[in-house]
């Protein structure tokens, strides 16, 4: 059996059974990435997987040793983290993440190897990786999505069991979509964001990319939390999130913004959409639409935010303590020629989009205002959720597209992420879930919102919605 | 023209909590170099702050110390800049929404109270320490993350000697509060000056500089005092002052240009996003404030209002927290109404002996405790020891831990105020002192004193001074 191609609940289900040990997992998943990563790409470094250290760790834990694959930018002990950015070449922290204990502590076992990624999560097609792009499983000539291509990419190659991602504005979620696995993007303050590298402080969130919902479920359960090294994660109890899943979804009111279905959308991707929506009639749900009227300012405020704090927050890359040191004459020197050799066009770019925002004179105009609209936005989502349970929509405006597509014009790529953004600038969970697939056998993802905290919500309808539909049964031919 | 200085002043110093101000790392001075580190401050990436809860009530302490008002919230705020001693290149500071603000401090100024305006105080984290060694430069991070609070005074000072009072005011009452050691040679106290000068009673403003570099209190008052005569020598000469940093070089005593406003850092001060707004509830403030001791203002006017002291006393007795609960102890106890013979024994005698043991006078033990103190000094006061021997009985009794009163009845030298025996010995010294006779009766009445030394010197300084002068003067007039 290709254990390898098996959810985490089925694979806990076996080793409670005793029917497998967590070495056959491991070794089974070993010979899958050596078969396919290197058409995949999907992990980087891929020659520590031979590392001796590494064992399934036999456990009597829930997670019972089941291999999680992590993504490049969260921190794991001993083992490189490197933001697939040459900044942070040969950087191994000297600690474990808040997610890493946890999942430690519940019995995973972690896998040395990291999953590819758009340098610091700078971007939505995993092309600006200082390892060069991962291809999509299901076409390889095309993205993964980004910026948490690698981890979506890998559990769709069924290379992974599962793995975590960070999503800033859609970096879970869009590259499940594009792959056809489960995304989640918690509410901010859900998860501990201790360990993870940070592109945007007030955006961050860590989330599960997994085969189904149950699984993303079974994750949520471990990675949750306060954490009181994390000063902006909520002190509020987690729930078995597990429990909500085959609760049927009738009668529950499920918002359908407007917004949200704009002339850019692919026919295709519509369709589906639309598609979607009826299932969920049909299983009972009331749909309605809604506007969310301050949607268009979403990817302007986002740019502007996102990329101030960027600005400060990769400014610690200076040569200093760790990572790249280019040789240079004074400290002047050093600070530019390892920035410059150090960072990617992309980093670079935000660095400067961020510095230029927060200057002097330009405050006001800029951050200021942008957090102002970001109140908006929130407010936006509020009212709609007094009466309505969650919001239904796409997850991204297209299906997967071309490598090299969108490289040269950077605000198509932003453009991509017009879907994802809003969620992050309200703090809310969003969910990507596998809705059909193209003409071109391309992945299609369907997101459902809920307010902060109703992750239960969204995993419910996630999952009544994916036990009626099946879509992520389907597996890519490789 | 006649000028007149506008002077403000930036202190920083390190609030003295055990931790740093936003991870678990230790604050002592001293250590081996980055042995006081973590992930947190050493800024590595994925680690986060999370506030010192005591570094907040410390500042909190601090503001209502100095009469500021505290805002119901607070928040920080990322200040941006690249050093190599500052890990993450941003300073967590705040900005607009400092925690106190609109405070004062009065001070005395020749004879009367000026009262110095305080913009605000805010918490921050210091940087680390560079060391540049032949051709190398190294860093030490263990004072990285140190809770640091800045207070920014209004520019209501107009001379150097009122900034030194502003900062000798602000340390004495930063110590009362127990919360920073305020040590400009370990650092823990620093202070910056912006300075401008104006003709005589004109309302613009001039061009200010911005002083750096004093390392102790009478540095920031030299460097203002050469800064005040550049100044004005440069605007005699009808030069235009430039807005500038300058540097003080206490070697040469004088201050140089550092850097120009135009090459001012912009700072692009944002939001802490990882930190939240905090809260601060009256009823927190109402705790720390109650928490607040009498502070070294009110404690002189009240150890001259009910105590008697002199104002001159009591400022020196009350520049030590400690130093005036000792003293208000031995005041308490001391039987008589008339407390000059203790104050002027803590100001002389015990100050003096802790001086020299380079002590602080609450940390001299004295043996058989106050008691045994004020014993002495009623001893002395009646007459039945001389001043001198009570010095030397006192300086005795510390060294060899032995009650003072041991040392006199074991010596005998209660003191002689006999008259036919002074009067006798009074007869031989004249004999041996000739010379002295013989100016005194010249003119020279000053000669009487090296007779009553030798007098005392005969005595073992156990000869009441002032009977051997009466006795001697009128032996002298006499014959």
């Amino acid at each position: 059996m290709e254990l390898n191609k098996l959810t985490a609940h089925e694979l806990i289900g076996q080793l409670e059974s005793n029917k497998i040990k967590p070495d056959d997992i491991l070794s089974s998943l070993k010979q899958r990435i050596q078969s396919i990563n290197s058409k995949v790409k999907g992990y980087v470094r891929v020659s520590d997987l031979l590392s001796p250290q590494l064992e399934a760790r036999s456990s009597k834990l829930p997670l019972k040793g089941i291999p999680v694959s992590i993504k490049d930018n969260i921190c794991t002990e001993g083992y490189n983290t490197e933001c697939c950015s040459k900044i942070l070449t040969g950087f191994k922290p000297p600690y474990d993440a808040t997610v890493i204990k946890k999942l430690k502590a519940a019995g995973a076992t972690i896998l040395p190897i990291k999953t590819n990624m758009d340098e610091f999560a700078f971007g939505s097609s995993t092309e600006n990786s200082c390892f060069g792009p991962t291809h999509n499983p299901w076409n390889l000539d095309c993205v993964p999505g980004g910026s948490s291509g690698g981890s979506a990419a890998v559990v769709a190659a069924d290379e992974a069991i599962v793995a975590l991602g960070s999503d800033t504005g859609g970096s879970i979620r869009q590259p499940a979509s594009f792959c056809g696995v489960v995304g989640l993007k918690p509410t901010y303050g859900r998860v501990s964001r201790y360990g993870l590298i940070a592109f945007a402080s007030s955006l961050d969130q860590i989330g599960p990319l997994t085969k189904d919902v149950e699984d993303n479920a079974i994750m949520l359960n471990v990675i949750s939390g306060y954490d009181p090294l994390d000063s902006t994660s909520v002190n509020i109890p987690v729930p078995d999130y597990t429990k909500t899943l085959g609760k049927n979804i009738k009668g529950l009111k499920i918002a359908i913004p407007k917004e949200y279905f704009i002339s850019g959308i692919d026919s295709e991707v519509k369709t589906c959409i639309e598609e979607a929506i009826n299932q969920m009639k049909q299983l009972g749900a009331i749909t309605k639409e809604v506007s969310l009227p301050h949607t268009k300012y979403a990817v302007p405020v986002y740019y502007i935010i996102a990329t101030a704090e960027a600005s400060s927050n990769l400014a610690r890359f200076d040569a200093v303590q760790y990572g790249l040191r280019v040789k240079a004459e004074n400290l002047i020197d050093m600070y530019k020629k390892t920035r410059d050799q150090g960072f990617g066009d992309e980093s670079k770019r935000r660095i400067i989009l961020g510095t230029f925002a927060l200057s002097h004179g330009y405050y006001d105009a800029y951050y200021s205002r942008a957090l102002k609209v970001r109140t908006l936005i929130k407010s936006d989502f509020d009212s709609v959720f007094k009466e309505f349970d969650c919001i239904v929509a796409p997850t991204a405006p297209t299906t997967a597209f071309k490598i090299g597509e969108k490289t040269n014009d950077p605000l198509q790529m932003y453009l991509s992420d017009i879907f994802t953004i809003s969620a992050n600038l309200a703090g809310i969970p969003a969910i990507s879930v596998p809705c059909g697939f193209t003409k071109k056998e391309l992945p299609v993802g369907l997101q459902i919102f809920a307010k902060p905290f109703g992750e239960e919500i969204i995993l419910q309808v996630a999952h009544t919605y994916e036990q009626a539909t099946l879509w992520h049964k389907k597996k890519a031919k490789l | 023209m006649n000028y007149e200085a506008v002077i403000g002043l930036e202190v920083h110093l390190h609030l003295k909590t055990k931790t740093k101000a936003f991870c678990g790392c230790s604050t002592e001075f001293g250590q081996g170099a980055n042995s006081q580190v973590c992930p947190v401050c050493l800024g590595f990436p994925g680690s986060l702050p999370v506030l010192n809860k005591l570094a907040l009530d410390f500042a909190i302490k601090a503001g209502l110390g100095l009469n500021c008002t505290i805002q119901s919230h607070t928040k920080f705020d990322r200040k941006n800049y690249f050093y190599p001693d500052l890990p993450k290149n941003y300073q967590i500071s705040q900005y607009d929404m400092p925690l106190a603000i609109n405070g004062y401090l009065d001070i005395d100024i020749e004879g009367k109270t000026k009262r110095i305006g305080i913009t605000r105080a805010h918490l921050e984290e210091d940087a680390g320490k560079l060391i540049h060694k032949d051709s190398e430069s190294w860093v030490d991070f263990n004072r990285t993350g140190i809770p640091l609070l800045e207070i920014v005074t209004e520019p209501d000072i107009s001379s150097p000697q009122e900034a030194y009072e502003y900062l000798s005011c602000l340390k004495n009452i930063l110590e009362y509060l127990e919360i920073s050691d305020c040590d400009m040679e370990k650092g823990s106290l620093r202070c910056d000056a912006n300075i401008s000068l104006r003709p005589k009673g004109a309302k613009e403003l001039g061009v200010k500089t911005e002083l750096k570099n004093m390392n102790s209190f009478k540095g920031v008052k030299d460097a203002l005092g050469f800064e005040i005569e550049r100044q004005a020598r440069a605007l005699e000469n009808g030069e235009k002052i430039i807005q500038e940093t300058r540097l003080w070089n206490i070697k040469s005593m004088e201050t140089v240009p550092m850097r120009t406003k135009e090459e001012a850092q912009d700072y692009r001060y944002f939001p802490e996003p990882d930190l939240p707004l905090f809260l601060i509830s009256a009823e927190k403030i109402n705790e720390i404030n109650t928490s607040i001791p009498e502070l070294p203002r009110q404690k002189l006017e009240r150890f001259v209002h009910d105590y008697g002291l002199s104002e001159y006393d009591a400022k020196i007795i009350v520049s030590s927290k400690a130093f005036a609960l000792t003293a208000e102890k031995l005041i308490k106890k001391w039987p008589n109404k008339i407390k000059k013979p203790l104050v002027n024994w803590l100001c002389g005698p015990l100050l003096s002996e802790a001086n020299s043991r380079n002590l602080s006078p609450e940390e001299i033990i004295i043996p058989g405790g106050d008691d045994e103190l004020i014993d002495l000094i009623i001893a002395q006061e009646e007459g039945k020891i001389s001043h001198l021997i009570a010095k030397t009985v006192f300086t005795e009794s510390i060294a060899t831990t032995t009650l003072a009163s041991e040392i006199i009845k074991k010596k005998n030298l209660f003191q002689i105020s006999d008259t036919d025996s002074l009067n006798a010995m009074i007869e031989e010294v004249l004999k041996d002192n000739i010379k002295s006779v013989a100016d005194y009766r010249a003119g020279k009445t000053n000669a009487v004193m090296a007779l009553v030394g030798q007098m005392m010197k005969k005595t073992g300084g156990k000869a009441n001074p002032k009977l051997v002068q009466e006795l001697l003067k009128r032996r002298l007039e006499n014959a």
